[in-house]
């Protein structure tokens, strides 16, 4: 139920709609809860509306701690 | 697709096993609850659990809005679509969910009912503009992740000023169906479940945030962890719980940090305040009457509430006889305790919710685990 993918922003259309991008599908969604999103930002998209963002740095942490090796 | 195979990768999940293994103590036993169904569902479609050690068992929450949603409210919905013919709007998830006299959904529809599966609020907004004779109306389900976004269609319906749309909210909250779960394990008697510590909520807290769940660790001493949905991110805060367990601490730690900040989405949270306020008390199935557990439209915008407009009143109901949805959901129980998993209950042929969503704890078990409960044998 709260299934929600990271897609990337292709287009702005206007205050409170954007272009997603997801493995090829493209579909037009509401930043109208994330409005400082900008094109080529990730965000997390739930029932047609961005609910938060992605943030790549911290991706990168946490791909590296599961990395880690054991103490 | 990026930012969803890295967190599925097979080696990091041989890596992020042997670190489970190499750090459990063998002399300890580890009862991890995963709130969310879709904690539950990754567990059981990537195949988590055998990668634990025996010591390390994975007990089944409540976080599926589905599950958790009691006959009585399903009734309403059958009734608007039946004797009130409203267009009956809803996410399909709910559309098998049993209900009164051998109905659900699905099966209203199949009797002549208006019911529509939308995959966004929005769409039953564009279905109510686009059929002004008819009376819309959306049932509206789930955690803090799919308030806001109804909040919004609710918005913005009172700025177009529409006249037949209406909103069915059984909207419910995360942090006290936790403590309510937490508060019955420190009476086991009572049919509460030990619990060590939880995967908390992924989606619920890009939302809310870390901050709500602060209060867990410091009434109830309970680790918990926030994790993502992908199932590396579930061993990695099955690792992080351990770790915890063994050096006696009860912290809200943070695994999906690449989404979920301390506060959460603030601009999500105004909205849903300025539409929703909280109902004094709410009947989750399997976990009873919950004080101050859900959500109601605010009286400043009652006409898009469809309980007052069609004057619905709630009648609770008595879930199937032998369903063990109720325990399964506490974590009492488990799916295979049931009789009536596998046999007469089905994804086809739900008996109970649990087996509806496929992130139910039934519907996974049935899915992707009920052939593990069965010895492999040569022939």
């Amino acid at each position: 139920m709260c299934l929600a993918l990271p897609a990337r922003v292709v287009a702005l259309l206007n205050l409170e709609t954007a272009t997603i991008d997801l493995g090829g599908i493209r579909k037009k969604i509401s930043i109208a809860l994330v409005p400082e999103v900008q094109v080529g930002d990730y965000v997390i998209v739930h029932v047609g509306y961005a609910i938060g963002m992605l943030d790549p740095e911290e991706a990168e942490a946490t791909l590296k701690l599961f990395a880690e090796l054991a103490a | 697709m990026k930012y969803v195979d890295e967190f599925r990768d097979r080696e990091l999940a041989a890596n992020l096993a042997a670190n489970i293994q190499g750090e459990a103590e063998p002399s300890r036993h580890y009862r991890f609850m995963e709130f969310c169904g879709g904690h539950t569902h990754a567990i059981a479609r990537y195949g988590v659990a055998d990668l634990l050690p025996q010591n390390v068992q994975m007990i089944h929450g409540p976080g599926c809005p589905v599950c958790v949603l009691p006959v009585g409210r399903v009734d309403m919905a059958i009734r608007l679509a039946l004797e009130c013919k409203v267009m009956l709007c809803t996410y399909g998830d709910v559309m098998r969910v049993p209900a009164s006299d051998g109905l659900s959904l699905i099966r209203a529809k199949a009797l002549g009912a208006d019911i529509r599966i939308v995959y966004s609020p929005l769409d039953a907004l564009r279905l109510a503009i686009d059929n002004p004779q008819r009376e819309v109306v959306f049932l509206a389900i789930g955690f803090e992740t799919t308030t806001p976004p109804s909040a919004l269609a609710i918005r913005q319906a009172a700025q177009q000023s529409l006249q037949n749309f209406s909103v069915l909210c059984c909207h419910v909250l995360t942090p006290p169906a936790i403590m309510h779960i937490l508060d019955a394990a420190d009476v086991p008697e009572e049919g509460g479940v030990t619990i060590d510590g939880f995967v908390g909520p992924a989606h619920v807290s890009v939302v809310i945030g870390s901050l709500p769940y602060e209060r867990f660790a410091a009434v109830h001493r309970k680790p918990v962890v926030i994790a993502g949905f992908e199932p590396l991110d579930v061993m990695q805060a099955i690792l992080m719980l351990v770790r915890q367990v063994n050096e006696g601490r009860a912290e809200i730690e943070n695994e999906f940090t690449r989404a979920v900040s301390r506060s959460g989405n603030t601009l999500a949270q105004t909205v849903t305040a300025e539409i929703f306020d909280l109902r004094v008390s709410f009947e989750w199935r399997g976990l009873g009457e919950v004080g101050a557990s859900a959500l109601r439209i605010r009286s400043a915008y009652e006409t898009f509430d469809a309980e007052r407009r069609f004057d619905l009143t709630y009648r609770p109901v008595p879930d199937h006889k032998q369903c063990e949805c109720g325990a399964i959901l506490r974590g009492v129980k488990k799916p295979t305790d049931c009789k009536l998993f596998g046999t007469i209950c089905t994804p086809e042929n739900p008996m109970g919710s649990c087996m509806v969503s496929s992130e139910g704890s039934c519907a996974a078990h049935y899915s992707y685990g009920r052939f593990r409960d069965i010895p492999v044998v040569a022939i």
